[in-house]
């Protein structure tokens, strides 16, 4: 369609000469110009240092390192600890740390002049799209991360050292691009005292999940609550129905962005089954319109009995937690007919790590890539921000960890192979925007299963061809 | 001498001239180069496609919606707002009792101007913050826990202020419209004991009540101020950026539910941001410009009227 140029000359030439034409021929423009948005592109030397068997990826020795922190629901602590351990590896390396929940305010424009950090945890509301990222070619392969050795056992890989599915789920476009740090079940979360205290037990079916909803309704409790302002988490509670309804065909149908699922069974059995809470009047009061802070903290008041999220929310929730909650979490219930066993969830890795293809240091963002993979980052990792991270048996034996995180464990270890993870989210953005407009909607009562299917299945269409 | 007089303009002017074009015009003559590309906002590579991006807009219904959003805003936000602060301001400066002391405000008009000014004192985080407590869609809320109290809502099934199609944008316009009244209650206040009060007294004599001396002296003697403020306002009306970003649900700046509340500015960012089509969103960026200099063109022309000196 269009011819390439290039912006840096032509572009900025072109308008030069406008400007002057309008009287600002005496400013000092060329140090100022290189600021602009998209002005920069030159790659800078990237340092590099003598590979050998305790620097597997060739670091400089004495090349800074340049470490951007989204700090958000996992903080920004652990992060420190990790650079302690790279400081400790290089002493000679200055090692700079930037928090921020604005990862794409600090990052964009760095992006585009060519001196980007050189590792970013780039997560949180404000991130910058991983296949948007991918497609410019701004991200550095990380295979030789895969293949370097383990620091804990340097006769394996780290590629062997990974739960399943983290190099499939860092690969965009074909490449390993991304490391997807942190591993995250989804689920229902409840609280174990409430439940004991009043003798209910975890519903393993649809059906008896809307039989105790009954029951808990009876006691002045709302039987759910979800975060409606937000409708992602709706959104991960309907799609994870479907998916252990329909098997992994409907995962990689859905995964391929087939519009024709959403005509199909197990669609419609998630989306009528989320509408049995809507029409038994199950919601909370008021949910609909809540942050996930304030529905969760309702939940965390006892205000309601479920509510769906992924396992960040113990360390989410940890000030407005009282401390005899029992935080527990457990898998989506089945419906009839379900492809896939009660155990089965959601799990994969999330929390993107990446290195910017211009960025100075790559080898050293790399090397911090490898040291997050060792028995003491995931441990520290575990103790400061409350989660598991995608190195296998990473933690270390004999660590306490909170009653949440550790339901997480004993569901992931009754899961097994039962682990299922769509990658539509990354690939195809648009998706959940409209598919959360739909479940908002629904949750709302404003529109029926039916409705909401037809709108889903236009919504694929339209990200199937990638327009907007 | 006259020869010296151009260099000595063009010494005082070149800083601040060529300063604006450099962070004015240049930027919107970029926006405008970008909006010809389908610059991706993420790196510096980017394909020439011409007009393609604009006639894509027009037939985007969600652009639309927005753009209706705003237009209805445009209309709404300046009216409601001068109307208030009008009134207000009347109220403060010359609406008290007439009488022995002559022309003067309410009893303790001085208090309320301070107490007006005070949500122009609020940075605008700060305000959608406290908007969020007072729309809460619980009885926790503000709003809805006195609905509640009153008996005038039931507390199992409140009205979700910002997550109803039929109340969010009402919503966002009444925050707004709080925002800014104290601002222009003190503007139109200041423009008001500029006026002499003898002509107020001469009216007063003639037997004038408040009505007639509002619509008769106070009204025609602001038309300055009140054309700078509908043209002020009615920039703020193209924008709503921050309060639709952080107070209305959806996805990456809100909008929601379902586009219910979407405005050009939060649409134009999602897809710069967060679709990564940043051509595209810099196209958008090209018509609310040219649409912000159309209503301030218009506002400021059909508003033109003759001055009275005094």
């Amino acid at each position: 369609m269009g011819s390439t140029f290039e912006p840096n000359r032509l572009n900025r030439r072109d308008l030069i000469k406008r400007a002057a034409a309008l009287g600002a021929v005496a400013v000092p423009a060329s140090g100022l110009l290189s600021a602009c948005a998209a002005s920069g592109g030159g790659t800078g030397q990237q340092e590099t240092g003598t590979k050998s068997a305790s620097n597997p990826l060739g670091v400089a020795d004495s090349a800074s390192l340049d470490v951007v922190i989204f700090d958000g629901g996992f903080g920004d602590a652990y992060a420190k600890q990790f650079e302690k351990l790279y400081a400790k590896e290089f002493p000679k390396s200055k090692v700079s740390h930037t928090a921020t929940q604005n990862i794409t305010g600090l990052l964009q424009p760095r992006l585009n002049g060519g001196n980007p950090p050189d590792i970013v945890d780039d997560s949180g509301n404000q991130q910058i799209k991983l296949d948007v990222l991918q497609k410019n070619g701004q991200l550095t392969d990380l295979t030789p991360l895969l293949d370097a050795p383990s620091i804990d056992d340097p006769s394996k890989k780290v590629r062997d050292t990974l739960m399943p599915g983290t190099v499939e789920l860092g690969t965009v476009g074909g490449k390993f691009v991304t490391l997807q740090y942190v591993y995250t079940v989804f689920g229902l979360w409840y609280s174990g005292k409430l439940f004991s205290q009043h003798g209910w037990s975890e519903p393993k079916t649809w059906a008896d999940f809307i039989s105790l909803g009954a029951e808990i309704k009876k006691t002045g409790i709302a039987p759910f609550a979800h975060q409606g302002k937000y409708p992602y988490y709706i959104n991960v509670a309907i799609v994870d129905l479907a998916i252990k309804n329909g098997g992994t065909d409907f995962l990689n149908r859905l995964d391929q962005m087939d519009p024709t699922i959403w005509d199909e069974d197990p669609a419609k059995n998630a989306i009528e089954a989320i509408y049995e809470i809507v029409s038994n009047n199950y919601l909370l009061p008021g949910t609909n319109g809540m942050t996930h802070i304030e529905s969760q903290t309702a939940w965390n008041e006892y205000k309601a009995a479920f509510i769906p999220c992924g396992a960040w929310l113990e360390n989410e929730q940890l000030k407005a937690t009282p401390s005899d909650f029992q935080m527990t979490f457990m898998p989506m219930p089945s419906l009839s007919g379900d492809k896939m066993p009660f155990e089965a969830i959601r799990g994969g890795a999330n929390e993107p790590y990446i290195v910017p293809k211009a960025a100075k240091n790559a080898n050293g963002g790399m090397e911090f890539m490898r040291i997050m993979l060792s028995k003491a980052a995931a441990t520290a990792f575990a103790q400061t921000a409350n989660s598991l991270t995608v190195l296998k048996d990473g933690i270390s034996p004999g660590v306490q960890l909170r009653p949440g995180t550790q339901s997480t464990v004993t569901a992931l270890k009754a899961a097994g192979s039962n682990v299922f993870n769509p990658t539509y989210l990354t690939n195809y953005s648009s998706l959940d925007v409209d598919m959360g407009n739909s479940s908002a909607d629904l949750m709302a009562n404003r529109i029926k299963p039916a409705q909401w299917l037809s709108q889903v299945k236009a919504a694929a269409v339209k990200a199937q061809k990638g327009g907007a | 001498m006259r020869h010296r007089k151009y260099p000595f303009i063009i010494g005082f002017l070149i800083a601040p001239v060529g300063l604006y074009a450099l962070l004015m015009l240049w930027p919107y003559l970029q926006t405008f180069g970008y909006s010809l590309t389908d610059w991706s906002g993420e790196s510096s590579v980017m394909h020439f496609v011409g007009l393609k991006n604009y006639t894509t807009l027009f037939s985007d219904s969600v652009f639309q919606q927005a753009l209706l959003h705003n237009l209805l805003l445009l209309l709404l936000l300046p009216v409601i707002t001068i109307l208030l602060a009008l009134f207000f301001a009347f109220m403060l400066n010359v609406g008290g009792r007439g009488g022995t002391g002559g022309v003067q405000g309410v009893r303790g008009s001085a208090a309320y101007r301070v107490v007006f000014f005070f949500p122009q004192l609020l940075s605008i985080a700060i305000l959608t913050v406290m908007f969020e407590g007072v729309f809460r869609s619980d009885a926790s809320g503000l709003l809805n826990g006195i609905l509640v109290k009153l008996g005038l809502e039931n507390a199992q099934n409140p009205i979700e202020w910002l997550n109803d199609p039929n109340t969010v944008l009402w919503t966002v316009l009444a925050v707004t419209v709080w925002w800014w009244v104290g601002f222009y209650l003190v503007y139109f206040s200041a423009a008001m004991q500029a006026i002499p009060k003898d002509i107020y007294e001469a009216a007063l004599l003639d037997g004038a009540g408040r009505v007639h001396t509002f619509f008769r002296i106070t009204l025609p003697l602001l038309w300055d101020s009140l054309q700078t403020a509908w043209v002020y306002l009615a920039i703020v009306a193209m924008d709503f950026f921050a309060q639709v970003s952080t107070l209305t649900p959806g996805v990456a700046y809100g909008g929601g539910p379902d586009y219910h509340s979407e405005v050009l500015s939060t649409y134009l960012m999602r897809n710069f941001l967060y679709y990564g089509k940043s051509g595209y969103a810099c196209a958008m960026g090209v018509v609310i410009l040219f649409l912000t200099l159309i209503v301030s063109l218009v506002a400021l022309r059909s508003t033109r009227r003759g001055r009275i000196e005094f």
